[in-house]
């Protein structure tokens, strides 16, 4: 092998970047050198509580720690305007730059790609589970607990497993409304909610090449939901293009070896590929949109890291645009950050949610976890463009979320049940 | 160590969101999310905890978004250890960084039944069913890991390092 640099994948490339280390091997344990830091209002006060227990007394970078109050905010109650304070506090305190407060943020993983703190190459760890959506800047992002988030706010460093790669590989062409939200809930409903358990999972092929930068982030964003640490997008004229007028980063590229070892290789062909929805209560639950005409729902929701952006809004609102909402449906359209709410006004947007009967709410996840605006009672049914659909994930125990893209979302907002925009338009 | 308890067993799966829902995570206090732990899933765990402390499960035990409130309640409601097929990843690192232990052994975790009596020996790595009448090998963790437990978590093995240099 002398002279040979032996074959790696992009996840096995970042990490060794960032160990100071030519290669490092599937499996192998290694104390890794990270590029950014992130926590929000429910995460954040633990991991400032075992911060301190550290002995560290400032934080690595204060320009490297990102705390963005988004869950239950604006502060829904009591208890939760004291854990906003406790994040608001310390950052204040210890000097962090990287702090949001209500009115300049957003949902976190809509955020940080929007503001260009994430960018190819960066080793990323959050204290909230979808802290992977960064991969689709062809960045390995993993979210972590608490108490990680503390011990790298000490000390820059944490402790990761170099994981295995899975690669999905999606030819042929897309038909229309589909979006990267089909893409994926098909592919977590293809190997389930383990199949990618401890794996980074690679998107890649033709139909990833054409796609846009929000669907990718929609991809990236459920890799968790099938197990997966990272969900990986190489780097190409796509990312740059929206890297450009926001990444001030240094751009470390990185492509998986042709040779490099892939654990398993699915092949997806996505031309005969329909409308999605995860039906109740696991992600990987999923069916055609257009089977399931007889469901009745009470809510739509329309945002959430996966789905709040502005390509999301937009395909619901051509949908949306001079219809009406179902007279016993409520729907609640959240734009996932300030900046995308804006752009949503700009073009006209949230005229056409509001004249449908459409609530607009300014940015929190809010009712993606059950958290507020919008949570729901005992027996009743939501389709949601969130990513999860565990039991009482949005409110009662006995409540359902079916989970889908945002053209499924705004087309049963109107008809009252589960529908494919055809039906509607 | 050794842990002498009975066991609560649970199926598949068994996600954060049902471990502790979010409608209570705008608290870190343990007492009160242990008061709600499991509560969406199983009414009575808050009386069966009294007597039984092993959890056993299937596969993807832990499985959702990064609360560390999921462990952390799981703990603090008196629970000693969690058997299971498999745990979703964050959930894994973030019970060995408050020092829960979690044990995979896909052959204990079919065999083992709810209320069985169990011996397991940490160091040794050794799952003994009482009741049942079958011992289980659990294979050793990663150095690094194993120190951190060691040290008595996370956070513990960090300060001894940043008192270190
Ligand atoms: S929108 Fe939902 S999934 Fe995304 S960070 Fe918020 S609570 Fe988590």
């Amino acid at each position: 092998m002398e002279g040979k640099k032996r074959p790696q994948t992009m996840a096995q490339k970042i990490l060794a970047a960032h160990c100071g280390k030519e290669y490092v091997e599937e499996g192998q344990i290694i104390n890794a050198e990270v590029d950014l830091v992130l926590g929000n209002d429910i995460t954040m006060p633990l991991a400032i509580k075992e911060f301190k227990k550290t002995g560290a007394g400032k934080v690595f970078d204060r320009d490297r720690v990102v705390i963005v109050p988004d869950h239950f905010t604006p502060n829904k109650d009591i208890k939760s305007a004291l854990q906003c304070k406790v994040i608001r506090e310390f950052a204040h305190e210890y000097g962090i730059s990287n702090y949001f407060e209500v009115g300049r943020m957003g949902i976190e993983h809509a955020l940080l790609p929007e503001l260009g703190l994430v960018g190819p190459g960066d080793l990323i760890i959050g204290a909230d589970s979808h802290t992977c959506t960064y991969g689709a800047l062809g960045s390995a992002s993993t979210g972590v607990g608490s108490t990680d988030v503390a011990v790298a706010m000490a000390t820059g460093k944490l402790w990761f497993m170099v994981p295995k790669t899975v690669r999905f590989i999606y030819e042929g062409s897309l038909g229309p409304w589909i979006s990267g939200k089909d893409l994926i809930l098909y592919t977590i409903g293809l190997i389930g909610v383990d199949g990618a358990l401890y794996k980074s999972m690679e998107f890649t092929g033709p139909v990833i090449k054409r796609l846009s930068m929000d669907s990718r982030l929609t991809m990236s964003n459920m890799a968790i939901e099938a197990g997966g640490k990272f969900g990986i997008i190489e780097t190409d004229d796509i990312t740059l293009e929206y890297l450009k007028p926001r990444y001030k980063g240094e751009y470390r590229i990185f492509h998986s070896d042709i040779d490099a070892p892939f654990e398993k290789e699915y092949r997806i062909d996505c031309s005969s590929l329909k409308l999605q929805v995860a039906m109740p209560h696991l992600p990987s639950n999923t069916a055609e949109a257009g089977q399931l005409k007889d469901i009745k729902i009470d809510q739509v929701v329309i945002g959430s890291c996966t789905n709040g952006r502005i390509e999301d809004l937009k395909m619901a609102a051509g949908i949306l645009k001079g219809r009406k909402v179902h007279s016993r449906v409520r729907v609640i359209v959240i734009p996932a950050t300030q900046g995308i709410y804006l752009d949503a006004l700009k073009q006209g947007l949230l005229e056409i949610f509001i004249e449908a009967g459409c609530a607009v709410s300014t940015p929190t996840c809010g009712p993606c976890l059950g958290g507020h605006m919008g949570v729901l009672a005992e027996g009743e049914r939501s389709v949601s463009t969130t990513n999860r659909n565990f039991v009482g994930r949005m409110g009662h125990p006995k409540s359902e979320v079916y989970l889908s893209g945002p053209a499924v979302a705004a087309a049963s907002a109107i008809a009252g049940r589960i529908a494919v925009p055809g039906e509607v338009i | 160590m050794i842990i002498k308890e009975k066991v609560i067993k649970y199926g598949e799966n068994v996600d954060t969101d049902v471990i502790i829902p979010a409608r209570y995570l705008n608290t870190s206090a343990e007492d009160e999310l242990a008061s709600h732990c499991f509560e969406d899933l199983d009414e009575n765990f808050r009386e069966k905890v009294k007597g039984h402390r092993v959890i056993v499960a299937g596969h993807n035990f832990g499985c959702g978004s990064s609360r560390e409130h999921a462990p952390l309640s799981i703990k603090a409601s008196g629970i000693k250890a969690i058997i299971a097929k498999s745990f979703a990843r964050i959930f894994f690192r973030n019970a060995i960084n408050i020092g829960l232990p979690v044990l995979v052994s896909p052959e204990a975790a079919d065999f083992i039944k709810d209320g069985d009596e169990l011996e397991i020996d940490l160091d040794k790595g050794k799952i003994s069913d009482i009741t049942g009448g079958r011992v289980f090998d659990i294979p050793p963790l990663p150095d690094f890991i194993q120190k951190i437990i060691d040290s008595g978590g996370y956070i513990k093995f960090t300060s001894m390092n940043i008192k270190k240099t």
